[in-house]
């Protein structure tokens, strides 16, 4: 079964800007799935259409099999989400928030309780039950929202952007919580502008890039596509001139470390060995970027190259 | 189980839900309202009295009897109406505008919930309140003089359908509205003036002709008159053609705010 099926979804809003253009889309039960795309990409809008907070312009949504032109309430009875931007009444009590959200989807008020206990306990928003929302702080807000949306306990949970802002203890303490949720059963569309928070989690992958989706696979399948990763290499005296490695690409950084373009079929071992006979000590490593990051950023520039447009540059 | 007693078990389940939906909608508009009870109880009550007070004592007097009755008594269920107009279109267009700036809104178009359920919770919500302040200026009242009660289904069914109204119009001015200004100007610039001259303080029999006819095109002065005829068993217009257009213009208003939740006009776009 299909937790979310998008078929030639396209948005055009009413200035004339193209959101989607038609985008095919199909997310198992039981994934956890990453929506990633560079800012407005159409990432949001396509949420937007399958919440029904956003009016299509065409094509077909369906959430576990419910047509939402014509089944929207089951739909929606299946979906949760957790939207980018705040979108809960500031003036209104932590779990007045829940146990009305939980009566907008038909649960009587004492089993509506009970499930506000148990979520504000499992995101450890208890002690803030009877506290005024717009008081939490930004990592306690997007929680509640977690918490909301999961107050009708939904087969497909949506985040977007769920951990912009927040700092990294939480963000860990959130991927924690998410992958038990997911192993626990509920199917998860996650978009991110931490890729590292994408490659960790999900186990599929699309990427959106100007209202198209340019990328759909598994995880594992994506990142074996990336031939060749950079490194970069500090070495303990700082290095004048860019040393000569045949068959490698190698370049000098502004602080004196260097970057070294390795392939697959090249192995770090030789890099070694040369700089050693260079009288080159390396005394670090890191990769310039993750490699989810350097596959998103060589996919969206590779569009740039066939359109010749300026690209917005893709935050990590 | 047979296909239809499924049907029948989805189809009540359905009835529940919605059932649910609908009543944490008028719970969270009651609580609002209480919540805030010094911008929504208050002011009416005060506003109310002042007017006794001015217009129903102090220059009631001076003007003695009007249809046969004093004053105080001919004013009085215009007071009423008037409180119940402002505070139903009030109550709505704050709220519902108010969620959509602070897209709380969200929170119900995401939940499987029907428009026109959404918008019955929302209207409901205006007629508690505005009949809620309605009684508030009706004890006020009481303070002041005696009301008789003529035909107490007129009154009831007048003020019920006015509050619905005038909860709808909120409900569309919110929808169209993109900013706080304009959720001020109706009230402030059509609503009032209406009110004003849609009989709540005379008879329009006491104005010259041209303006008895400019008059019967106000809608409220149906309202009014018909509220009025409930206490006073008096009416400056037909009784049965304002009921008419009452329940004309609220089933209207119905299905064009439930069109324009559907159209997603200001909330989906």
């Amino acid at each position: 079964m299909k937790a979310l099926s998008l078929r030639q979804l396209t948005k055009t809003y009413r200035n004339g800007v193209q959101a989607l253009k038609g985008i095919d889309l199909d997310v198992e039960q039981g994934d956890f799935f990453a929506l990633l795309g560079p800012n407005g990409a159409g990432k949001t809008t396509a949420i937007g259409i399958i919440a029904s907070l956003v009016n299509k312009t065409s094509g077909t949504a369906l959430v576990f099999g419910h047509d939402t032109d014509t089944e929207l309430e089951a739909a929606k009875a299946c979906l949760g989400l957790v939207p980018q931007e705040l979108n809960f009444n500031q003036f209104e009590k932590v779990s007045t928030i829940l146990v009305n959200q939980a009566g907008f989807y038909g649960i009587p008020r004492a089993v509506a309780k009970e499930r506000m206990e148990h979520w504000l306990h499992k995101l450890q928003l208890w002690e803030k039950r009877d506290a005024i929302s717009r008081s939490l702080s930004g990592g306690m807000k997007r929680r509640l929202m977690i918490a909301r949306a999961l107050i009708h306990e939904p087969r497909l949970l949506i985040l977007d952007e769920p951990t912009a802002g927040v700092d990294i203890e939480v963000r860990r303490t959130m991927w924690e919580f998410l992958r038990q949720l997911n192993e626990d059963g509920t199917t998860i569309i996650l978009t991110t502008h931490y890729l590292e928070e994408a490659e960790n989690l999900c186990r599929h992958i699309a990427i959106i890039d100007e209202g198209r989706i340019i990328e759909h696979d598994k995880m594992a399948t994506v990142l074996r596509k990336l031939h060749s990763e950079v490194f970069v290499l500090n070495p303990r005296q700082p290095v004048a001139e860019v040393p000569q490695l045949p068959g490698y690409a190698v370049k000098l950084a502004a602080d004196g470390s260097i970057e070294i373009e390795v392939t697959k079929s090249q192995n770090l071992n030789e890099i070694f060995a040369a700089l050693s006979a260079r009288g080159i000590e390396v005394v670090s490593m890191r990769n310039k970027a993750n490699r989810l990051e350097e596959l998103f950023m060589r996919l969206v520039e590779g569009r740039d190259a066939e359109t010749g447009l300026v690209k917005p540059a893709a935050t990590a | 189980m047979s296909t239809e007693a499924r049907l029948t078990a989805a189809s009540v389940a359905q009835r529940d839900r919605r059932w649910v939906g609908f009543r944490t909608i008028v719970i969270r508009e009651f609580n609002r309202m209480v919540r805030i009870w010094g911008q929504t109880l208050v002011p009416p009550a005060i506003t109310a009295t002042l007017y006794f007070v001015i217009f129903g004592s102090l220059i009631g007097r001076r003007i003695g009897d009007m249809g046969g009755v004093s004053y105080m008594q001919y004013i009085a269920p215009g007071l009423i109406m008037m409180s119940v107009i402002t505070n139903s279109y009030g109550n709505v267009v704050s709220s519902f505008f108010g969620a959509k700036f602070g897209r709380h809104i969200e929170e119900l178009l995401v939940a499987p919930l029907p428009n026109w359920l959404i918008v019955l919770g929302y209207i409901t919500g205006g007629v508690v309140r505005g009949l809620l302040v309605g009684l508030v200026v009706t004890l006020i009242a009481l303070f002041f003089t005696r009301l008789h009660v003529e035909h107490l289904f007129v009154v009831l069914a007048a003020v019920l359908l006015t509050s619905v109204i005038f909860a709808l119009l909120g409900f569309i001015n919110a929808v169209f509205a993109k900013n706080f200004d304009q959720i001020s100007f109706v009230p402030t610039f059509i609503l009032t003036p209406m009110t004003y001259l849609g009989g709540v303080f005379y008879s329009i029999a006491m104005l010259p002709v041209w303006a008895q006819t400019v008059s019967k095109a106000n809608p409220i002065l149906y309202m009014v008159n018909a509220f009025r005829y409930g206490f006073l068993g008096q009416s400056d217009v037909n009784l049965g053609l304002s009921f008419a257009l009452m329940a004309v213009a609220a089933v209207a208003l119905f299905a064009a705010c439930v069109w324009l939740m559907e159209k997603g006009t200001g909330t989906r776009e």
